[in-house]
């Protein structure tokens, strides 16, 4: 065997990340054997089927991810924060702006939004778990064991390194020889996987699984945005599976879907590639709108303006979404009709989401506002987002998109996009929900100073791009010369990206420090907010609702505060709760062995791992289990208990 | 006793299905027109399709969730609609001559 493929060669840094990898790997092995935690990790977590638990562990992946995914941004300024410098050489450069994409948007902010879903979600509809637990717990897995794998491609064989939107030709076995684009093709295979049953389940949990009296115009605004956007998800991923599996198929067996040679068509994966991608950009930003409208219309005292109007606007923007994907592309050589008609679909999408904006402002105006931390991220995301879409209908005309395209007027546009219309949105919700899942909130004052790094360094690191992208700056470059003038407005963007750095520091700590120190709520209602998730007790029990709530109006745990209508009737009965199962863990392993084989070219094991997938396939279409019962006397006593009464 | 445990109807839809894909094949195999190629292909696909969704995922099976049901049909159609003509809009009508 040629054992040089697994060898990433040359530099100091990735020597250090291969050491820190093994570090962390050896320090945590060693932890769980000192504190005797295997059993512990391994019956509460890696087996678990409980959305809440697995919405924790989505969400601890995101903020690892974000961690990774902040290092690569940190990497890449410092490269360009002045002219000519030596830090990282093209190659690595061009590694760490790839998956730099990679992990924000498919390892970060995704697996963030649905670990908020996963836990929120069953809550607000009023239900004890999502409709098929251990798909549930299968998505994870996958999600989880496809991220892992593209993080070892950067000390193992060496990462993708034709961007995140891995254009053909340049992505081809031809002009990039690596497994690098392996890597890419599977890993982003194992997760769309798991990201597609996530989509099937909550469509089904949301349709099939409201407590009695929740119609569908009743539901809270945040549940609108999942349903919409896992319809958009179960429609908009199996085209990204389709790419990927022909992009595997060109760089492992020699077919020629997207060469430019032999009938292929290379253009053709850019088309496929936006298809899905577009999509994609909604599918984060709908459900950071529906967390924003939870918490503007919680700390506004007020019903939101609109309910109507914004489910509306969501179900456009779906549709929409799937007609715009050619403007990623208007250079490519399509016609003037091609461009126009998509250049209008394009501004269409403006429409819509100017509707939801002016929503969110009458529903602040003569609101009694509260400035709590997670609303003023969401009072900052209004005017950053608006300039963020601004910018986007400048890009969205075909004619001057031809000065724009591929400058870094592009990269701060979209910057200004997703991380107000995610990044903040899943801070903000995790500030918002935190409480309700650990039982104390995090602390405001750090919170505040958090946000207040975070906003200022925001527009610091990313302003400047719009100007150096006028000026000429292209994308992706990895230096330039003196001359170029782009030297200190690039050295005042990594000012800002400190900056940023700082902010995600401070609130990192805010999380232990609260932890530690901050006092521990008890009525598990701690904004006086409006929507079901707030009518169970903090920490939630594991059966959510000791009685299943009966719905009657729109923010139905407020109207039963304000005006005494009883939300739980029913007496307690025992309740029906799936088991743990192994097999979803075991499968996201077998997945990442079959994915890492076919990465290196290695048919027998992944011949192997293959029909081990089937074989957990199958035993897990076999299993007959139909779960326990949590019976009367422990559900009064749990409920008790979180009560703060004596058993 | 037999019938209960022995699923006819979808093993016969299973070899309904494996036929059609053969049949499918005959694109490659034989030297036909390029208007009996579209057809052939089109009228598999349809028929596939069909038994994908009445015998496998059982459309028409509850009266409760008709409606959600065909409204998904109707979206994923169009989004595939969309999706094929939009490429050969972009490729083939669009393109710049």
């Amino acid at each position: 065997m040629d054992w040089d493929k697994f060898k990433v060669h040359g530099e100091p840094l990735i020597y250090g990340a291969m050491a820190s990898i093994v570090l962390a790997t050896i320090g945590i092995i060693v932890g769980l054997t000192y504190f005797k935690k295997w059993g512990y990790l391994w019956r509460e977590w890696l087996t678990t089927v409980d959305h809440k638990r697995i919405g924790i562990m989505y969400i601890l992946a995101a903020l690892l991810m974000l961690f990774r995914g902040g290092v690569d941004a940190m990497m890449m300024k410092l490269q360009t924060a002045a002219p000519d410098m030596k830090f990282l050489d093209s190659q690595h450069y061009n590694e760490v702006f790839t998956t730099h994409g990679l992990i924000m948007i498919l390892f970060m902010a995704m697996p963030f939004i649905i670990g908020l879903m996963n836990v929120i979600v069953p809550l607000q509809i009023g239900a004890r778990d999502v409709a098929f637990p251990r798909l549930n717990a299968v998505s994870f897995w996958l999600f989880f064991f496809g991220a892992m794998l593209l993080n070892i491609s950067f000390v193992i064989g060496g990462s993708p390194d034709a961007g995140w939107s891995a254009y053909f030709p340049l992505a081809s076995i031809e002009f990039s020889p690596t497994v690098g684009n392996n890597y890419y093709s599977l890993a982003l295979q194992i997760s769309g996987i798991g990201t597609l049953l996530t989509g099937v389940n909550f469509i089904v949990t949301i349709l099939k699984m409201r407590a009695p009296g929740m119609k569908l115009m009743k539901m809270p605004m945040f549940t609108w945005s999942v349903l919409i956007t896992n319809v958009i998800i179960v429609f908009a991923f199996p085209v990204l599976t389709v790419a990927l599996a022909l992009m595997m198929f060109d760089r492992l067996f020699g077919s020629q879907f997207f060469t430019m040679a032999n009938g292929g068509m290379d253009m053709l994966w850019a088309n496929l590639f936006w298809v899905w991608g577009h999509p994609e950009v909604y599918i984060v930003v709908l459900p950071a709108f529906g967390i924003y409208s939870e918490i503007i219309a919680t700390f506004s005292k007020k019903n939101l303006y609109g309910y109507t109007s914004m489910v509306f606007s969501m179900l456009i923007i779906s549709l929409l979404s799937f007609l715009v994907w050619a403007h990623h592309f208007y250079t490519m050589g399509q016609g003037v009709m091609v461009n126009s008609f998509f250049s209008i679909t394009t501004m269409a999408i403006a429409v819509p989401t100017g509707v939801k904006i002016f929503n969110w402002l009458f529903t602040l105006r003569k609101g009694r506002i509260t400035f709590t931390t997670p609303m003023l991220y969401t009072l900052a995301f209004i005017p950053i987002f608006t300039i963020g879409g601004v910018t986007g209908v400048m890009l969205a005309m075909a004619s001057a998109d031809y000065q724009y395209h591929n400058t870094m007027f592009l990269v701060a546009h979209f910057h200004y996009v997703l991380i107000p219309g995610a990044v903040f949105a899943v801070i903000a919700g995790f500030h918002y929900w935190f409480p309700k899942v650990f039982g104390f909130r995090l602390n405001e004052r750090l919170g505040k100073h958090a946000f207040w790094w975070i906003i200022i360094s925001f527009n610091v690191a990313f302003f400047p791009l719009f100007i150096l992208g006028l000026m000429g700056m292209t994308r992706r470059q990895y230096t330039y010369s003196a001359d170029t003038g782009f030297g200190p407005l690039s050295m005042l963007s990594f000012v800002g990206a400190v900056g940023l750095m700082i902010g995600f520091v401070i609130l990192v700590y805010n999380i232990y420090w609260s932890t530690r120190y901050e006092p521990r709520d008890t009525d598990g209602d701690p904004w006086d907010a409006r929507t079901l998730e707030w009518a169970t007790k903090s920490p939630i029990p594991a059966y959510n609702f000791a009685v299943v709530p009966t719905v009657k109006t729109r923010d139905a745990f407020w109207t039963s505060k304000m005006d005494k209508v009883p939300l739980f009737e029913d007496k307690i009965t025992k309740i029906h709760m799936p088991s743990n199962t192994g097999k979803p863990f075991i499968l996201g392993v077998i997945f990442f062995v079959a994915g890492f084989s076919l990465v290196f070219s290695l048919w027998i094991p992944a011949i192997i791992s293959g029909v081990g997938i089937l074989i957990v396939l199958a035993a897990m279409s076999f299993d007959r289990d139909h779960g326990f019962y949590i019976p009367v006397e422990e559900v009064i006593a749990t409920e008790k208990k979180l009560r703060g009464e004596t058993v | 006793m037999m019938k209960q445990l022995f699923p006819i109807r979808h093993v016969m839809g299973f070899l309904a299905s494996l036929v059609l894909s053969v049949a499918a094949l005959a694109v490659i195999y034989l030297d036909l027109s390029n208007t009996a190629n579209m057809a052939i292909l089109l009228v598999t696909a349809l028929i596939q399709a069909s038994l994908q969704l009445f015998l496998f995922m059982h459309i028409g099976e509850s009266a409760d969730t008709k409606k959600e049901l065909y409204i998904n049909i109707a979206y994923a159609l169009f989004v595939g609609l969309v999706t094929i003509f939009g490429t050969l809009f972009i490729f083939v009508w669009g393109w710049y001559a």
